[in-house]
C-alpha cells in the first residue's frame, strides 16, 4: 500500500497530519500498538523537521505485510554534517522556531531511537531525504 | 468474543430513522430492514444513541427490581448523583427512609471510599509510569480507549472505580456482621449504561462485587411516587454516622478527581467528542507534559448520565451546595470521620488493583497481509463513493460502507449515487434499485414514500 502527504513549510499547526493518518491505517491493520507508537513518534518528529528546517516536503509511506517504509523528502537547505545532526542537542533551528518549543536538537536522535533502519541523505542547497523503516511484526 | 451491552434496540419501536447511526462515536450502528442494529464488538455503551433516538427505541436493559428479594440482606449502593436528583427540601434522611421502605435494609453512598480510591490513584501518579495516567473512573472512557485507542490502554490506571471499592467494603462489613456471603445482595443505582456494562462484564477483573444494577430513572420513579403518597406525613431515618466528605461528594462531577490530583499538570475533559479529540492527540504524542487525565464521557460527567432525571446543570448545582455545606462543617470540625471505612483501608488497598486493561480493537483481519489486501480494496472503493456521508446506504459514512462491502457482504450498489449511475447506464432497473432500498430501509418505508402515485404525496 502506498500513501502520500504534503508538508508545508512553517505550518506547525498541521504538523502531525501525516502521522495521524498513517496511525489510523496501521491500527486498522491491527499492528501492535507499541509499534504503531514508534512509527507515529518518528514520523511526527520528521514532519516537524521538514516544517521547521526545510521548505516543506513530501511524505510517502509504503506498507507491506512485514514493514513500513517512510520517506520524508524535502527541498530544504540540506544538512552539512549528518553525523553532527544525529547527536542529541545539536540543532540549527532559528530562534523563532526555538521559541515555538521546537529545535531542541532531539529530532534525528529521537527518530533513530524509534525506527529499525534509518537512512538520511542530504545535499546542501538541494534537500534532504529521511528514509525510515519499521518492522511491523 | 462478544461483550455485555446494556444498550439495546427495541425493534418494535425502532423506525430505522438513523439518528442513532449518525451520533455513534465508534460507528457501531447500521440500518438494515428498516431497523437499527448495534455491532456489539464496537459498542462502548456511551449512550449517544439513547439521547439521539426520537422514538425512545433505544433502551437500557436492567435487572428486574424483584431480583433484590432473592437476597435476605439487601444493599442499595447509591451515587451522590442520585441524591442530587431531588429538590433541596427533600432531605437525604427522608430518601434513605424510603429506600429502606422499598426493600433495602442498607443504603450506602458509592463515594464513601473515594479517599481510598484517591490514595491508590495518587500513588500511581507519584510513580509516574506511562504518562499521562488516565483515570479508570468512567467505564465508557475505558471502553472507548479499548476499542479506539488500543495504544493507550496501558495508560489507564489499573484501579477499581469507587463503586466497586464500596461494594467490596460493604460486603466485607456485612460478612463481619455475620451475614453469609451468598445472602448479601449489593445493587448499584446507575446513572448510565456504561456502568451497567462495567458491572456485567468488568474490565480487568473476573467478577464484580455488585450483584445487580438498578437504573436511576426507574428508582427515581419509585422513590418519587412514595414522596407524593406521603405528602407531609413522612418519617426520616438516622443517617449513618460516616458521611461523605466535601471532596467525595464532588468526585463524580467534572474536575472531581482532578482537584484531588497531586500531579503538576492534570486535565479534566467531559463530553465524548472532546475526549476523542484529546485522545487522538495523546496517541500521536502531540501532547507533552500532562501527568493525569480525568476523562468523562458525558457532558458535566455523571450528572449528565442518560438515566438521570434532573437537568444535569441543576444536579451539579445541588451537589455543589451539598459539598459547600459539608465543607463548612469540616472547617468547624463538626464532621465525623468515616472511621468504619478507614478500618478497612488496608484490606481495600490490597484489593484495589485490576489486571491491565486489554485492547479490544477492531481489525480488518488478524493476518496482516490479508488485512492489507482488504484495506487496498477499501481504499479503492472509497474513491468510487461520493464521500458525502449521506447515510442512505444504511452505514454512517462512505468509508464505513467501503469497509462493510469488503468485510460484511454489503454491495457497492447500496450507494444511491452508484444506483443512479447504473440506472443511467441501463445496468440496473428501477425495480432493482427499489429492492435495494427496501432491504435497507424496510418494505413499509418504501411503500409509504416511494411507491405512492405522484398525486398522493
Amino acid at each position: 500500500m502506498h500513501l502520500e502527504y504534503t508538508v508545508v513549510e512553517g505550518d506547525f499547526v498541521n504538523a502531525g497530519s501525516a502521522s495521524s493518518s498513517i496511525k489510523k491505517t496501521l491500527k486498522q491493520l491491527s499492528v501492535n500498538p507499541s509499534i504503531v507508537k514508534r512509527v507515529v513518534v518518528a514520523l511526527y518528529e520528521a514532519e516537524v523537521n521538514a516544517i521547521a528546517h526545510a521548505y516543506g516536503g513530501v511524505v510517502t509511506a509504503d506498507i507491506d505485510a512485514g514493514k513500513i517504509l517512510i520517506r520524508v523528502i524535502d527541498k530544504g537547505p540540506g544538512i552539512p554534517d549528518i553525523d553532527w545532526a544525529m547527536q542529541e542537542g545539536h540543532s540549527t533551528a532559528s530562534p523563532e522556531v526555538r521559541n515555538m518549543g521546537f529545535g531542541a536538537g532531539m529530532g534525528l536522535p529521537n527518530i533513530k531511537k524509534n525506527v529499525d533502519r534509518l537512512n538520511v541523505q542530504s545535499t546542501v542547497g538541494v534537500g534532504t531525504t529521511v528514509e525510515m523503516e519499521v518492522n511491523l511484526s | 468474543m462478544s461483550f455485555f451491552h446494556a444498550l439495546q434496540i427495541n425493534e418494535n419501536v425502532c423506525e430505522g430513522c438513523s439518528h442513532c447511526m449518525r451520533v455513534c462515536p465508534t460507528e457501531a450502528i447500521r440500518v438494515r430492514d428498516g431497523k437499527a442494529h448495534i455491532n456489539e464488538n464496537r459498542c462502548i455503551d456511551c449512550g449517544n444513541c439513547f439521547i439521539a433516538c426520537p422514538h425512545k427505541a433505544v433502551f437500557v436493559k436492567q435487572d428486574d427490581f424483584e431480583e433484590i428479594f432473592k437476597f435476605p440482606c439487601r444493599v442499595a449502593l447509591v451515587p451522590a448523583v442520585f441524591l442530587g436528583q431531588f429538590k433541596d427540601e427533600i432531605s437525604v434522611s427522608r430518601i434513605y427512609a424510603i429506600l429502606n421502605e422499598i426493600g433495602f435494609q442498607h443504603v450506602i453512598e458509592t463515594e464513601i471510599t473515594v479517599p481510598i480510591y484517591t490514595e491508590a490513584k495518587n500513588r500511581l501518579e507519584r510513580e509516574g509510569n506511562n504518562k499521562p495516567l488516565i483515570s479508570s473512573y468512567c467505564p465508557a472512557i475505558v471502553r472507548l480507549i479499548q476499542v479506539k485507542f488500543p495504544g493507550l490502554v496501558e495508560n489507564i490506571m489499573p484501579v477499581k472505580a469507587p463503586l466497586d471499592i464500596t461494594a467490596m467494603y460493604i460486603r466485607r462489613k456485612l460478612v463481619k456482621d455475620g451475614w453469609p456471603e451468598d445472602q448479601i445482595g449489593v445493587f448499584y443505582v446507575t446513572p448510565c449504561a456504561a456502568k451497567i456494562a462495567a458491572v456485567k462484564s468488568p474490565v480487568g477483573e473476573e467478577k464484580s462485587s455488585v450483584d445487580g444494577v438498578i437504573n436511576m430513572d426507574s428508582l427515581y420513579n419509585r422513590v418519587y411516587k412514595k414522596i407524593k403518597e406521603q405528602g407531609h406525613d413522612y418519617k426520616e431515618v438516622k443517617l449513618p454516622i460516616a458521611q461523605l466528605t466535601s471532596d467525595s461528594i464532588l468526585t463524580s462531577l467534572t474536575n472531581g478527581e482532578r482537584r484531588l490530583s497531586i500531579a503538576e499538570h492534570s486535565l479534566s475533559i467531559d463530553g465524548m467528542d472532546n475526549c476523542i479529540e484529546f485522545l487522538e492527540k495523546v496517541e500521536n504524542e502531540e501532547i507533552e507534559g500532562v501527568d493525569f487525565l480525568e476523562l468523562r464521557a458525558c457532558d458535566q460527567s455523571c450528572p449528565g448520565g442518560i438515566l438521570t432525571y434532573n437537568n444535569r446543570f441543576l444536579t451539579c448545582e445541588r451537589m455543589f451546595n451539598r459539598a459547600r455545606y459539608v465543607a463548612g462543617k469540616e472547617r468547624r470540625g463538626e464532621m465525623t470521620r468515616a472511621d468504619e471505612v478507614e478500618e478497612e483501608r488496608q484490606y481495600l488497598l490490597d484489593n484495589i488493583s485490576v489486571d491491565e486493561v486489554e485492547p479490544r480493537s477492531i481489525s480488518l483481519d488478524p493476518d496482516i497481509s490479508k488485512a492489507l489486501e482488504k484495506m487496498n480494496k477499501i481504499k479503492e472503493l472509497e474513491r468510487k463513493l461520493p464521500q458525502i456521508d449521506c447515510g442512505i446506504c444504511g452505514a454512517p459514512s462512505c468509508d464505513a460502507l467501503a469497509e462493510d462491502i469488503v468485510c460484511n457482504g454489503c454491495k457497492l450498489s447500496d450507494c444511491i449515487f452508484v444506483q443512479r449511475n447504473m440506472e443511467a447506464n441501463k445496468d440496473m432497473k428501477v425495480e432493482e434499485s427499489l429492492k435495494i432500498m427496501e432491504d435497507i430501509w424496510g418494505y413499509e418505508k418504501i411503500i409509504s414514500f416511494v411507491k405512492k402515485k405522484n398525486n398522493e404525496i
